[in-house]
């Protein structure tokens, strides 16, 4: 027979101040454990919505990043003439060859600290190639002109970056006339501006990168065979969005890593704790549990009962912890992506199963540090305990 | 001394409680310290540098390069002693999973103006005469299982194609800061394979006087402002440390994990200490009962709280400073010199210390006012 859920509430109410700190030691994991691991989600999914599955992305044969990448312009029409690129509603092809520069800029309060962040000098199609990017203030840069558009997410991070103020990099000035919003990708960490403009002020005639939208999304594989096969040219053509996930992947098992290295090591000491805590409670309650063991309970409940008492605590603390961990979602950080060696800013991201996932963690730390008091418990010596 | 005896035996009342206690303190603290030391090593990073040594960018970003051609202009400047410049390859090895720096540099005035890297004579010479030579940090060789003399060939991603170089080097650093998992190989090399286009990263320059420093990096830059690339030209510290400032807060990040540690664990022992007082508490209205004073009670408690929790910490400590040395721990590259500090070992101890009064000072006082009738009653 199983001994009521009840008991153990009631004993654990018996005991608040024990329960509480440990309780809160493993809600303190519990909060290292969703915080680290929002981190790394939110890092992800910034890169893994950067980038659609209906576009390619074509970079010079061998570069694994646009900064290494270099496109002429004698390439990019052929590229753009080719038939697996989309035709926009004035007739001309989706296709935007791109200039990619990193530009540093101080970061506010520092002027030592700075960060590389992205230029990237677009054709007019690519607004309409990123279908996410839309503009959110101002308008959009008029060509021929020194403007630019400042992704949301670094616009304030970053001085002069507001609608209507004068930003000062390689040598000109730029008026910025609107921020843009990107659904939340790394898009949103850029600053855009016109490819011809870009141009001269950097590299000089050439291209980092073209990324066209795909006439028909299911003909990739084709698309891809016969600009790589093309004489002409020595490109690499991927999938944009695969391009830009790949590069979360370095910094993302970092703090991967990181997050189940430093929250084994927390778990192990709250498990701890939650030994100590069941011991305790299991030997100043020996009297209690030969009362209900003489009254015809089995060992094997006794033992159950006691596992549920400490998950029980447990599951109080992984409720803490998803608590505390809570608002840190939204909260925006930013950091280099050492893969592409450019500024991303993004925000951590709880997801609701990275909560249950929290819980679970807690509940395991409970029933891990509960089974040997537990099975001291079923084991009591019934005469003595009583006398 | 002679009230050893007493708290050795309290310790042993429960083998079990005062293992997982002063383990948990010792993974709580272990913990800290790897924490403050990422910290402290980016700190590091960004300090090093000779205040002898400036570096010369192009002013619109690291990623444009400057004309070789202004090693001349840079030479003449007055003050400086000598110049040296580099190059980023950014290749691969093998599959690339494992990263590593390589940069074509100026073979012999870098490592005259770098004699942190240290390699025998005769391996210099050999870098000096053989166009296709590298030499390579100790580590790199270690990982890897290269040999003096073999053939080693890198995929540039930047510059393409397949690139084939023969060790002839390896050099230890002499300041652990400086990383030890790095490939240089001949400028002069790269310039031909690229077609002689000429260009330098980024210029290192050697001045007489550090107090002339800030003077000298304006006369250069000054001179470059009209020029087809203008320079920015500060300390190679100051540029070193914008590097280390790219992470963002990962201080803040370490610093609130780090706290979160301690905190918990200051939970859990507190937890245990609280615990075994009050199971004491008819022990210790027997001590009472028999003569012991309350001052004796109190320091009782206290000195098994500073057992556990110095204990603890110690090892703790001990096993983060053994750890990273044994295993010459340098997190992939990015953390060269990953050593935890004097500093951190001290404020490790400071949290032992709080440790101990928080977890010992509540059952310490309550067994010093422990009214002894009343316990005596209470627990029979």
């Amino acid at each position: 027979m199983k001994i009521p859920l009840i008991y153990n509430a009631r004993s654990v109410l018996q005991r608040p101040v024990s329960t509480a700190l440990t309780a809160l030691g493993i809600g303190l994991v519990v909060a290292v454990f969703i915080g680290m691991l929002a981190l790394a989600n939110g890092f992800r999914a910034a890169l893994a919505r950067t980038g659609s599955a209906r576009n390619v992305l074509v970079l010079r044969r061998g570069a694994d990043s646009e900064l290494a990448s270099g496109v002429g312009r004698n390439e990019f029409s052929i590229i753009a003439a080719s038939p697996h690129v989309a035709s926009g509603p004035d007739g001309r092809p989706l296709a935007s060859p791109e200039v990619y520069v990193l530009i540093p800029l101080a970061r506010p309060g520092d002027s030592t600290a700075v960060a590389n962040v992205v230029a990237r000098g677009v054709s007019a199609a690519a607004w309409e190639v990123r279908s996410n990017v839309k503009v959110s203030q101002g308008r959009r840069p008029e060509s021929g002109r020194s403007e630019i558009c400042i992704g949301e997410k670094i616009a304030g991070r970053f001085a002069n970056t507001g609608v209507g103020e004068t930003l000062r990099f390689a040598g000109r000035d730029w008026s910025v006339v609107c921020h843009f919003s990107a659904g939340g990708s790394a898009f949103e960490s850029e600053i855009w501006g016109e490819n011809e403009q870009f141009m001269p002020v950097f590299r000089g005639q050439v291209f980092q990168s073209v990324t066209f939208r795909l006439k028909d999304p299911a003909a990739f594989a084709e698309a891809k065979r016969t600009l790589e096969g093309d004489q002409r040219l020595t490109v690499d053509a991927r999938r944009e969005n695969e391009f830009y996930a790949g590069q979360s992947q370095l910094l993302e098992s970092i703090l991967q890593v990181l997050a189940l290295l430093i929250t084994s090591i927390m778990a192990v000491g709250a498990i701890f704790g939650a030994v100590n805590t069941m011991y305790a409670a299991v030997a100043s309650r020996a009297p209690e549990i030969a009362v209900l063991l003489t009254l015809g309970f089995r060992p094997r409940s006794v033992l159950a009962s006691f596992l549920v008492e400490s998950a029980l605590i447990a599951a109080l603390g992984g409720l803490i912890g998803a608590l505390l961990a809570l608002p840190i979602n939204g909260v925006v950080t930013s950091t280099t992506n050492w893969t592409s060696f450019s500024e991303i800013a993004f925000s951590f991201r709880v997801t609701p199963g990275l909560l249950v996932a929290g819980l679970l963690f807690a509940i395991v730390m409970g029933v891990v540090g509960g089974f040997f008091p537990a099975r001291r418990a079923s084991k009591v010596p019934v005469v003595e305990a009583i006398r | 001394m002679k009230f050893l005896r007493i708290v050795l035996a309290n310790l042993a009342r429960h083998k079990r409680r005062t293992f997982l206690t002063t383990a948990g303190i010792a993974l709580a603290l272990f913990l800290f310290a790897t924490l403050r030391t990422v910290v402290t090593t980016l700190q590091a990073t960004a300090q090093f540098g000779s205040a002898r040594r400036l570096v010369t960018t192009n002013a619109t970003g690291i990623v444009f390069v400057l004309p070789l051609s202004y090693a001349e202009r840079l030479r003449a400047v007055p003050g400086v002693t000598a110049v040296s410049w580099a190059n980023w390859f950014g290749g691969k090895y093998g599959d690339g999973k494992r990263f590593f720096a390589q940069f074509a540099v100026d073979a012999q005035s870098y490592l005259a103006m770098y004699p942190e890297m240290t390699l025998p004579p005769e391996q210099r010479e050999a870098f000096f005469r053989e166009k296709t030579s590298v030499i390579v940090g100790r580590r790199l060789l270690d990982v890897y299982g290269w040999k003096l003399g073999q053939n080693i060939t890198i995929q540039g991603t930047i510059f393409p194609g397949d690139w084939t170089f023969t060790i002839r080097g390896v050099y230890t650093p002499s300041n652990k800061v400086l990383n030890d998992d790095m490939l240089l190989f001949r400028h002069d090399y790269f310039d031909e394979r690229i077609g002689r286009a000429g260009v330098a990263g980024w210029y290192v320059v050697e001045i007489d006087d550090p107090n002339n420093a800030g003077k000298i990096a304006k006369t250069i830059d000054d001179m470059f402002r009209n020029s087809s690339a203008a320079t920015k030209t500060g300390t190679e510290q100051a540029f070193n440390a914008s590097f280390a400032t790219m992470w963002g807060n990962v201080s803040l990040l370490m610093g609130t994990i780090g706290m979160a540690v301690v905190f918990a664990i200051l939970l859990v022992s507190t937890n245990a200490m609280m615990m075994s007082a009050r199971e004491r508490t008819r022990d210790i209205a027997v001590l009472k009962t028999i003569g012991f004073s309350d001052r004796v009670l109190f320091g009782l408690v206290m000195a098994e709280a500073a057992v556990i929790s110095l204990t603890g910490s110690f090892v703790g400590l001990g096993a983060a400073k053994w750890l990273y040395r044994a295993t010459n721990f340098n997190g992939a590259g990015f953390l060269p010199g990953f050593d935890v500090t004097v500093g951190t070992l001290l404020f490790g101890g400071g949290i032992a210390l709080l440790l101990m009064l928080a977890s010992g000072l509540v059952p310490a006082i309550q067994a010093a006012r422990l009214p002894v009738v009343v316990a005596l009653r209470r627990v029979e």
